[in-house]
């Protein structure tokens, strides 16, 4: 008896070990670009044009055109996703068509997102002739973000009970109509959460807009949607093994505005989450 | 009679739903198009088992054997370091952790879940290789343990959720029936909780692997780069990812070059879709035998 409990102890403190070992770096991470980064971030280094082979000076096309990328992203993405999860949630039938469609799904959520780059680049970029533009990379990060919104928007709508739509359906109104007007609104916080998270996502790749957008250096900002553009995971890469001499901060600066745009993001669909939580009454 | 307003937006529903498996083809399609180009000027068996990667030599060599060997090298390294570690972490926040300790746990994985890929691979770039190389006494920290280490801790939060889902989803009454019996709580936790978790746990394995191949930016800085046959874990290694972001923006497109970096997006693909199918059938499997129960 003394022996189980003993190996018990143990057991529990290995496990302890092991799940600090995998939580620590994430508060060292942090730290590190924080202290690092902060002191780079001026309001020129934020709003200026990048100097000096981008040795100096800011990274403002950078940022601007992650904000284009990641709205044209969700101009594509958002729409389809959450009619696809409608219909999977509120038409499909169980049967091996929707199969199929999860299938894809899980599928899709899986490729490679350099595989993404590359079908970017031979259907957008090549085929369709949009060249290297933020139409050609929205629409690649847009393909890759889908998974994310099908599966957070379909978890929405099913938390949504039946006995809405029930009552829905028995005042006389048709599919469409209860969808329209009694599943989406009450599942929109949910929809919400997971199409921010997914746009985050998005604002923070790298290897699908290598081909499909990101400018090495281009010290103006993007005229129209057939541009190429800076952005700031493209430049971080650029800063931190294609250009010598960068200093540190500035790497570190960079660094810490991706992370807080990616953040930001993330708080908001959190806090969303954490409201709707509160408020749910059924 | 339906409306026509209504006809429309349910034809446009249809459509949305079938939009997934429209782009899977598309992208299949699209890597074959170009991809396929390259078996004019190599074979496939050279292309998959030669031992040569020199793409813009002439005459160019295309045997991506060293590049497959690179990522299968790296692979095996996160996950030796990646499972164990993941395992652990999610028995603990399922099942030992007291709740308020929990959250805080769960949120840090998640947090790590969300910084990108950039970002850890930069992070990996000034802390990690540094470290490496004054341990090991290496002239570069850049080597196929760094990618390990690194795509470890990227796995994790795919690892870590998913077992955790999967033990929490075990039936309460096994639990109780198990302690009843006078088991300790880590004896249930070892005899009944993981055993009745295992198409869970497997699962999650395999996820992990398929984040893990598929990974490029992280890869691409940590880990030397050098398109040779791997002997060593402390030796810079190429993986398949890796290769296509570093050499796509030379590639002159038409060349053979472009196509054969297409066609490593092809054997991506491949092995991205057998990982999920069988990441998929470990799931199902795992809920059709606790129906039976």
């Amino acid at each position: 008896m003394r022996d189980t409990k003993r190996t018990e102890k143990i057991a529990f403190a290995l496990l302890l070990a092991a799940t600090i070992v995998v939580v620590t770096p994430v508060l060292i991470i942090f730290v590190l670009i924080l202290f690092r980064g902060l002191p780079a971030i001026t309001s020129e280094f934020i709003f200026a044009m990048p100097r000096e082979g981008m040795r100096a000076g800011g990274i403002f096309p950078a940022i601007v055109g992650t904000i284009y990328l990641t709205f044209g992203t969700a101009l594509c993405s958002i729409p389809l996703g959450i009619l696809a999860a409608v219909y999977l949630n509120e038409y499909a039938q169980k049967n091996w068509l929707t199969r199929v469609i999860e299938l894809a799904i899980i599928n899709l959520a899986g490729v490679p997102s350099i595989v993404y780059g590359l079908f970017g680049l031979s259907l957008f970029v090549a085929f369709l002739g949009f060249g290297s533009s933020l139409i050609a990379g929205s629409l690649t990060l847009a393909i890759m973000t889908l998974p994310v919104i099908i599966t957070s928007t379909r978890e929405a709508l099913s938390a949504v009970p039946k006995s809405f739509r029930e009552v829905s359906f028995s005042l006389g109104a048709s599919r469409w109509q209860t969808v329209r007007y009694v599943v989406l609104p009450n599942a929109i916080p949910g929809i919400l959460t997971g199409t921010i998270l997914g746009m985050s996502r998005a604002a923070g790749e790298t290897a699908p807009i290598l081909f499909t957008v990101a400018a090495f250096y281009l010290p103006r900002l993007p005229q129209s949607m057939y541009d190429q553009a800076m952005v700031l995971p493209y430049h971080i890469y650029v800063l931190s093994t294609q250009v010598p001499n960068v200093s540190v901060k500035i790497q570190y600066g960079t660094v810490l505005v991706l992370v807080l745009m990616v953040f930001v993001l993330n708080i908001v669909a959190s806090y969303i989450r954490a409201k709707f939580r509160k408020k749910k009454t059924w | 009679m339906k409306r026509p307003f209504e006809f429309i937006i349910e034809k446009l529903v249809l459509i949305s739903g079938l939009a997934s498996i429209i782009f899977v083809v598309l992208i299949f399609v699209f890597l074959l198009k170009e991809g396929l180009s390259l078996f004019g000027q190599e074979n496939l068996w050279g292309f998959l088992f030669g031992q040569n990667w020199y793409p813009i030599s002439d005459p160019p060599q295309f045997g991506i054997l060293p590049l497959i060997l690179g990522s299968f090298l790296v692979t095996l390294g996160a996950i030796i370091i990646a499972v164990p570690l993941g395992l652990a972490s999610a028995i603990y926040v399922a099942e030992v952790a007291p709740s308020g300790i929990r959250d805080v746990l769960k949120t840090g994985i998640e947090l790590l879940a969300a910084i990108p890929s950039i970002v850890l691979g930069f992070i990996g770039i000034v802390t990690l290789a540094p470290f490496l190389k004054n341990v090991f006494h290496l002239s570069s920290g850049l080597t196929a343990l760094a990618g390990s280490i690194m795509l470890a801790f990227m796995a994790m939060p795919t690892i870590v959720s998913i077992i955790e889902d999967s033990i929490v989803s075990v039936p309460k009454s096994y639990k109780e029936g198990s302690l009843a019996l006078g088991a300790t709580r880590w004896q249930t936790i070892y005899r009944v909780i993981l055993p009745a978790a295992s198409s869970g746990i497997l699962a999650a394995i395999m996820l992990g692997i398929g984040r893990v191949v598929g990974e490029t930016m992280a890869v691409l800085m940590i880990t030397g780069n050098a398109a040779v046959m791997p002997t060593s874990f402390l030796q810079p290694v190429r993986t398949l990812t890796a290769t296509v972001a570093a050499e796509m923006g030379e590639a002159v497109a038409g060349s053979g070059h472009y196509y054969a970096l297409f066609a490593i997006g092809i054997v991506l693909f491949v092995i991205s879709f057998a990982i999920n199918l069988l990441a998929d059938w470990f799931l199902h499997r795992g809920k059709k035998k606790r129906k039976k129960r």
